[in-house]
């Protein structure tokens, strides 16, 4: 089932493949159906439809040169390109371009480690270094860095840094994007373009200093279509001696606020890595008296059965990265400052490990109190333990999760926003009739990025794995974000199918913001080839499919 | 006398390069099973190792999959089977099963699937 770029004919796509293995090598263009299979997102809502997101063929280049050639080679035929790294961006649309017909620029093959420098951490790599591969090669040398893993760790730091994908850590890490210092290229007319200190090229301090002089293009990378990035350098947190976690816990509702306000305090100093939030009344949602208080926010009952089930009301696990002294001096400010803010909290003692962790230390947690950090992750050691999500289990063996989506909302960060949200996403959840999970007064933030909290909504949507259900989902879900964006909720990462009406939400002055990067799309990228569609931006060659993935 | 020696000669040469070959034949065996065990560390041990899981949990998530789909009749860990063939790795890497997303050939080459089948033949014995 050969599926042809749009707009270009049979005759000129087999010429333009012809002219790609000149290149390549024959090897390494793929055409056939059981080749592509590959390059179709496996998670896709519309798998297996009319508009299903399969590209025409694949190519994977070995070098920049190569990547130059191939994006001229789209120039002159008017065949749009869709770049991939690792192709793990799943949840998030996987390897699956934006436009059916698409080549994709599979850039696995170039998979070098530039450079790892533990005395001023930093790393340079190309787009086919996974995380697993730059954490092997940082071991194998025995250098004194660590990786900062999303989870999963299969994906690429390049890919995820690109999607504003995110970490564990200290906070600077955490945000891959802006842990990114520098970046090479190939944009839409086959130049390179190195950004920062790599735009002089005698200088020492590319990965050291991102800014160069003058506007700073690297944000147009991100999420964006303005050109294959061939190779990123990042900023890489030193391996601590020490780590150590603790458990802080409060006892009414409302102690949240001060609870939020205080590690943000911590996060915001330094002091601490990333705090994992977790409610502590979901064993009383069994109870149908308290799950009727806590789906109609009444908070006093809340509190009045919190007491007398003894169970606090908020849980924070907080982290410290550092000397076993400095670890614990951070962690006993910690409760000192709680102590001050919030009557009653209660604090827990966790572990304090010297750094390595030994493998059983990071795979079973040995505190007093049910830890929910995954001690992986916060070690910086990527891997694919997280996948059991996906999977089948004891209590559906016969069934995956098919319909694996990422949705999170920005949320403010502080616990008064926190509890907005809870009563808007509930409130919403029940006016759109969603299917499954119902959000609650008992909705936590994650604070993945330093700066801001981010919530989950929207799983749940389809309520199976058929054609129909997934379509009627992503109807679903094209709602939810509507109305979440009426109410300040934006998304900060979409699946293809859904980053036109993602886009659609930033709308300030009729859209300036997608209007500006139009424009500068269309002066940068005349023929529209590289990822038309990302991110909702699309050039003028490709504007009639702006939303077409709408249309059933 | 002529005649016997080169008999005996020949047989000596067959049986030699015999000997040779199976050595060739064992060498570049055990070659691929050591790329075979390299890459199945990199591209299949993070999900369908033997190790246990994060969390506390008691095996990687491929590998408590297949526990659930085969129960006892088959072992969960790939490094236990002894039926898995250069062919089926192939089906399953390059369609995909269940949550498992294909891999494609920039990732994993027809070669390396090879050399992980020459490792997963022996891997059991151990």
């Amino acid at each position: 089932m050969a599926i042809l770029p749009p707009g270009v004919s049979q005759q000129q796509f087999d010429t333009a493949i012809d002219r790609l293995k000149s290149v390549v090598g024959e090897e390494w263009v793929f055409t056939s159906d059981a080749d592509i299979h590959a390059y179709r997102d496996h998670f896709s809502y519309i798998k297996d439809q009319p508009n299903e997101l399969i590209p025409c063929a694949a190519v994977g280049p070995d070098s920049v040169e190569q990547v130059q050639a191939i994006v001229r080679i789209a120039n002159e035929f008017r065949i749009p390109l869709y770049s991939i790294s690792t192709g793990k961006n799943f949840a998030y649309g996987g390897p699956s371009p934006n436009v059916r017909g698409s080549l994709t620029v599979d850039l696995k093959r170039m998979d070098r480690v530039l450079e790892v420098d533990d005395k001023r951490n930093f790393a340079l790599v190309e787009p086919g270094v996974s995380y697993i591969d730059l954490y092997n090669y940082i071991q194998e040398r025995g250098l004194k860095v660590w990786v900062d893993t999303p989870d999963p760790g299969w994906g690429s730091p390049i890919g995820n840094a690109l999607d504003h994908g995110i970490g564990y850590t200290l906070g600077p890490y955490r945000d891959h994007f802006s842990a990114h210092c520098g970046m090479e290229v190939v944009l839409p007319d086959g130049e390179i373009l190195r950004t920062g200190m790599g735009a002089m090229p005698a200088s020492d301090s590319w990965q050291e200093y991102k800014h160069g002089f003058g506007p700073d293009p690297a944000g147009l990378f991100g999420q964006g279509n303005f050109g294959i990035v061939t190779k990123m350098g990042f900023r890489l947190m030193p391996q601590p001696e020490h780590w150590r976690n603790g458990l802080v816990t409060v006892p009414r509702r409302q102690d949240f606020i001060a609870m939020v306000d205080t590690v943000n305090y911590l996060t915001d100093l330094g002091m601490i890595g990333e705090p994992w939030y977790s409610g502590g009344l979901q064993a009383l949602m069994s109870n149908t008296e308290f799950a009727e208080a806590a789906n109609a926010f009444n908070e006093e009952e809340m509190d009045r059965q919190a007491l007398a089930a003894g169970l606090p009301s908020w849980r924070v696990e907080l982290q410290f990265y550092g000397s076993e002294g400095t670890t614990l001096a951070n962690w006993e400010y910690a409760k000192e400052l709680m102590t001050r803010n919030i009557p009653g909290v209660q604090f827990t003692d966790g572990e304090s490990l010297p750094v390595p962790l030994t493998d059983e230390q990071i795979q079973k947690s040995s505190t007093s109190y049910e830890s929910v950090m995954r001690r992986n992750i916060t070690q910086g050691r990527p891997g694919l333990g997280i996948w059991y999500m996906t999977g089948r289990t004891d209590f559906d063996p016969n069934a995956w999760n098919e319909t694996h989506i990422g949705l999170f909302s920005l949320v403010g960060r502080s616990g008064e926003a926190v509890f907005k949200a809870q009563r808007d996403f509930a409130d919403i959840s029940r006016r759109l009739e969603m299917p499954g999970f119902f959000p609650n007064a008992l909705a936590v933030p994650v604070n993945w990025y330093q700066n801001s909290f981010l919530m989950g909504n929207g799983f749940g949507a389809a309520k199976g794995n058929s054609p129909q259900q997934k379509k009627d989902a992503t109807k679903l879900l094209r709602r939810l974000l509507e109305e979440n964006a009426k109410l300040g909720y934006g998304d900060y990462r979409a699946p293809p199918i859904l980053q036109d009406d993602v886009a659609d939400q930033y709308s300030f002055n009729n859209n300036i913001l997608r209007r500006f990067n139009e424009k500068l799309k269309n002066a940068i990228d005349p023929n529209g080839i590289i990822s038309p569609g990302r991110a909702g931006i699309w050039p003028e060659a490709y504007a009639d499919l702006r939303g077409a993935l709408r249309e059933d | 006398m002529k005649t016997s020696m080169n008999k005996l000669f020949r047989q000596v040469f067959l049986g030699l390069t015999l000997v040779a070959s199976t050595q060739i034949a064992i060498a570049q065996d055990s070659e691929a099973v050591a790329r075979g065990k390299a890459k199945f560390d990199h591209s299949c041990a993070p999900c369908h190792g033997k190790g246990a899981g994060d969390d506390g949990r008691e095996m990687l998530p491929g590998t408590y999959s297949l526990k659930i789909k085969y129960g006892d009749t088959m072992p969960a860990a790939l490094e236990d089977r002894t039926d898995l063939t250069s062919e089926v790795i192939s089906v399953f890497v390059r369609m995909g099963a269940w949550s498992m997303p294909p891999f494609r050939k920039t990732e994993l080459s027809d070669k390396e699937i090879d050399d992980i089948a020459a490792y997963l033949a022996v891997s059991s014995r151990k």
